[in-house]
């Protein structure tokens, strides 16, 4: 156990490594200088650039270094932690993520925990009604939540729960009224994806003769619904949750995007758009450790829930 | 073979029986007999509370369990099928009733239409079922929740599959008592949990309580689920195939456990089995099934001895027999085909802890196979039998010995040599549905190994295989899913033929099968071996099928050879007390024999 965290860690880190070494690559391979974005500034793209004051600032960023210098430094300074500071900003890529974070992790979060309610609920309530019609009904329904793209579900949201009836704020965040449209439109897909899968899950396990075993003992059809069905359904469900958790920021870019949150989301997209390399570093190495933590913890529940599982670091 | 999301009752025989697993032989302690006790559960007569109030008095001379004109149809794709069409039987109290029929007369529906079980697919069910003349017949299922376990158990066919692998056994039998509140508390239900698993005949009940059922064997898993349905101290048990999955000898300790068990305590069992033989050594009546009907019913000696309907009559007729003539010999003079020697195989193996083990599968092993020889490897699972199949087949590499056809070392042979050695022996395997590929037509199927050696005028070679085999030409258009097993087993002989091979290894070829299917294929297995001179390798837990087709006999255990000799001889005379132990074990065994022989204590 302990030597197959161990060698999870150990590959966890090589994870990162290679994420933090494609995203070097992939961004210095993407045509458009930063030091020019930063010197235009508010100015947009025709804006003239004086050459002296570019070189300046790419000595002092440490772009006039040769590329292989500025990846090894980069990597020694990941290592320890240090990504340096934003291009555009100036501040500690720390501080910047830090500041955008908690918006992110309540938004994440609430999502998140709609996502395992309403899911595991549709789920077992689909598997509970007491014709296959029915059943198939509801599990198809919950496509739809997958089908429709976030950036519209939200617009639509918007429209008429702020807009419209004036139930909840349109934007900005800050207390619970403002984090209930966003939290649905980055939980939607994820909710009929997993309600998809349990609930198809939950009808092979209930066509399992120990279910009829159970149900011969006397056990009613929520019993073996809950008791039998249910974890042994769990596994490719709770694979498929880990993936969402991992996937989290992704989603987040268009949600914080369409409902003018601050966030990681806002942040990424923001990073990109002008060629923030320490920031937009410092995002995909969130991300892949995000990525590398849930997989493990993901892996490490397993053999909790079947005890067939065994863990193995070969 | 029409079958609905839910799952319509497979014929299992049809489908291939799932393979036990590596049983680990518990040795059943002489004490477990007559341990048996009700415990602190409600005995029997404690039918109030149900819900389900009687129509009639109970009075004595009412049978425990009366089934009468019960029709069963199921929905499926291309409309209804019925499943039943008007069962009637009863169940005394006490008594031992068995339901026999072949896969898909619908036996197995009657017994789960009596528990309310039936698949969704199951249309409006009429008729009628009574426990003591209370109709349980379209009761809600929450009365029925209360009937099922407490008054009627219930022992399923595939003991593994049946048993919830994420839950302790223990958990499990004491849920049996749990759902209908005869337990104050959890701890209590496991208290009586580690009794019922003692009273069931398993070593170390506290221990085993907490074992996963992945953990234990076919035999213990069936244990189990015997504790599971005596649990709550039901009056009726339904018992469908409880044995089949399982080797010969386990099967016998079970049922004699299961008989004992029904003795003592006056509960009815309605035992649902396609095993003719072992419902007249069990069953004081038989009710004999076809096509959705129950064409026969009476006292077991008279419905096996004296058969009055056809069906019957073929089914006793198609049974395996002990005192049929044995397959003839090989001519005596004949050169061995294939000589094997100190053939070995060990597997290296990870335990659930993640230690590393090797096992021997198959040690020390040497036979040969006269041209025109047929020989049969018997033993229970885990014997190596099947591991020995591969190694002849190639298709593993034995770690010593060698296997010597035709001069040729196979055990070294280099590439080229090993393919065009393969060409000489020819696999047939238990499962036809699994060894034909679903997408292929059969006439493809067979033309294979043609294609694959680039024989040429393969129509034709394949229009002359299906003859061979007794399948009419127009069969070669069609798919296995839409053959029968018995078909799909004709298939693959032919495609094994097709390359004129000098020895087929047949591993478990008939055991999917049904009885009188089983028969025609063991018919045609002997009559190709005298028409073309074939030698046969045939592997088989079943030693009336080896007494059929083959003159030589191989009895092995443990991965190693205990006994062989001329089939006539080793059956009449075993010298090994484990030959004689599987040579009583087969049901009806006692009688049959030309030359009974004790069973060792």
């Amino acid at each position: 156990m302990t030597r197959y965290v161990l060698v999870r860690v150990v590959n966890g880190l090589f994870v990162l490594w290679a994420a933090l070494t494609a995203s070097f690559l992939v961004l210095h391979l993407v045509p458009g200088d930063p030091v020019a974005v930063m010197l235009r500034g508010a100015g947009g793209e025709g804006t003239a650039v004086d050459p002296a004051a570019a070189d300046e600032l790419r000595a002092e960023l440490g772009l006039d270094q040769p590329v292989y210098r500025q990846y090894l430094e980069f990597v020694g300074d990941a290592a320890r932690g240090e990504f340096g500071t934003s291009f555009r900003s100036g501040d500690e890529v720390t501080a910047v993520l830090g500041g955008a974070l908690p918006a992110t992790l309540e938004l994440a979060g609430a999502a998140l925990l709609l996502t395992l309610v309403v899911g595991v609920a549709a789920a077992v309530a689909a598997s509970l009604l007491p014709t296959a019609p029915l059943r198939s009904a509801v599990l198809s329904s919950t496509v739809v939540g997958n089908a429709l793209p976030s950036f519209w579900t939200g617009i639509i949201l918007l429209q008429v729960f702020s807009f419209g009836l004036g139930w909840f704020p349109a934007f900005g965040a800050g207390d619970l009224s403002q984090l209930v449209l966003p939290a649905i439109t980055l939980a939607l897909p994820g909710i009929g994806l997993l309600t998809q899968v349990l609930g198809r899950g939950l009808r092979a396990a209930l066509a399992e003769p120990y279910v009829r075993t159970a149900r011969a003992k006397g056990a009613s059809r929520a019993r073996a619904v809950f008791v039998h069905a249910l974890r042994n359904a769990a596994i490719p469900a709770m694979t498929l949750f880990g993936l969402m958790i991992g996937g989290i920021v992704a989603g987040a870019v268009v949600t914080e995007t369409v409902f003018a949150r601050e966030g990681v989301g806002r942040l990424t997209a923001e990073a990109i758009g002008t060629h923030d390399f320490p920031v937009i570093r410092a995002l995909v190495f969130l991300a892949g450790a995000l990525y590398v933590v849930v997989n493990l913890a993901v892996d490490l529940i397993y053999p909790r829930v079947d005890p067939r599982i065994v863990l193995r670091s070969a | 073979m029409t079958e609905t999301d839910r799952g319509l009752p497979v014929p299992q025989t049809e489908r291939g029986l799932p393979v036990p697993e590596n049983d680990r032989r518990l040795p059943v302690p002489q004490t477990d007999r007559g341990r048996f006790t009700t415990g602190t559960g409600p005995g029997p007569g404690t039918g109030t509370g149900t819900g389900i109030e009687p129509e009639r008095g109970t009075g004595p001379g009412q049978p425990l369990l009366a089934v009468d004109d019960l029709r069963v149809d199921y929905r499926t794709r291309r409309g209804t099928v019925a499943a039943v069409r008007g069962a009637s039987l009863t169940v005394a109290a006490g008594e031992t009733v068995a339901l026999v029929g072949e896969s898909g007369s619908g036996k197995s529906t009657v017994g789960l239409a009596v528990l309310g079980l039936l698949p969704e697919a199951a249309g409006p069910v009429t008729g009628s079922v009574r426990l003591e003349g209370r109709e349980l017949l379209g009761a809600p299922d929450r009365r029925l929740a209360r009937v099922r376990g407490r008054e009627i158990g219930f022992v399923p066919q595939d003991p593994t599959a049946s048993l919830n692998p994420v839950q302790r056994v223990g958990t499990q039998v004491a849920e049996a008592l749990r759902v209908h509140g005869l337990v104050a508390n959890r701890a209590e239900g496991r208290r009586r949990a580690e009794e019922l698993l003692g009273e069931a005949g398993l070593p170390e009940p506290a221990r085993t309580a907490d074992r996963f059922p992945h953990e234990l064997s076919g035999g213990m898993c069936q244990r189990v689920l015997i504790a599971v349905a005596l649990a709550a101290g039901p009056r009726l048990l339904i018992a469908d195939e409880p044995t089949s999955a399982l080797d010969v000898t386990v099967q016998r300790r079970l049922l004699d456990h299961l008989g004992e068990v029904t003795r003592r305590t006056g509960t009815g069992l309605l035992l649902v089995t396609h095993d003719l033989a072992l419902a007249a050594e069990r069953a004081e009546r038989v009710a004999v099934m076809s096509q959705g009907r129950v064409v026969e019913s009476g006292p077991s000696e008279r419905v096996i001895g004296e058969p009055r309907h056809a069906y019957t009559r073929e089914l006793v007729a198609a049974a395996p027999s002990m005192t049929a003539p044995p397959a003839p010999p090989a001519a005596p003079d004949a050169a061995p085909l294939l000589v094997v020697e100190g053939l070995r195989r060990v597997f290296d193996v990870r335990t659930p802890a993640g230690a590393r083990e090797s096992v021997v599968a198959v040690d020390a092993v040497d036979f040969t196979v006269a041209r025109g020889g047929s020989l049969g490897i018997v033993g229970e699972s885990g014997s190596g039998k099947s591991t020995t199949a591969g190694l002849l087949l190639r298709l593993d590499r034995p770690d010593a010995g060698r296997i010597v056809l035709d001069g040729v070392d196979l055990a070294t042979a280099s590439r080229g040599e090993l393919r065009r050695l393969r060409r000489h022996v020819q696999p047939v395997f238990q499962d036809s549905y699994g060894s034909l590929d679903p997408t292929f037509t059969v006439g493809r199927a067979i033309a294979e190994p043609l294609r694959a050696f680039g024989v040429r005028g393969r129509a034709a070679r394949v229009a002359e295989l299906l003859d061979l085999v007794r399948l009419p030409a127009s069969v070669r258009h069609r798919r296995p899913a839409e053959l029968s097993g018995g078909q799909r087993q004709r298939v693959c002989i032919a495609r094994a033929l097709a390359l004129t091979p000098r020895l087929l290894v047949l591993d478990e070829p008939v055991s999917a099968l049904d009885v009188s299917v089983q028969a025609r294929v063991l018919d045609l297995l002997a009559e190709l071996r005298r028409e073309l001179g074939l030698s046969y390798v045939l592997i088989s837990h079943d030693l009336a099928v080896v007494r059929q087709v083959c003159d030589q006999v191989l009895v092995m255990r443990g991965g190693r050879v205990l006994e062989r000799g001329p089939v006539a001889e080793v059956f009449a005379r075993p010298e090994h007390r484990y030959t004689r132990e599987l040579l009583d074990a087969i049901p009806g065994a006692e009688g049959r024999r030309a030359e009974p022989v004790r069973p060792s204590p």
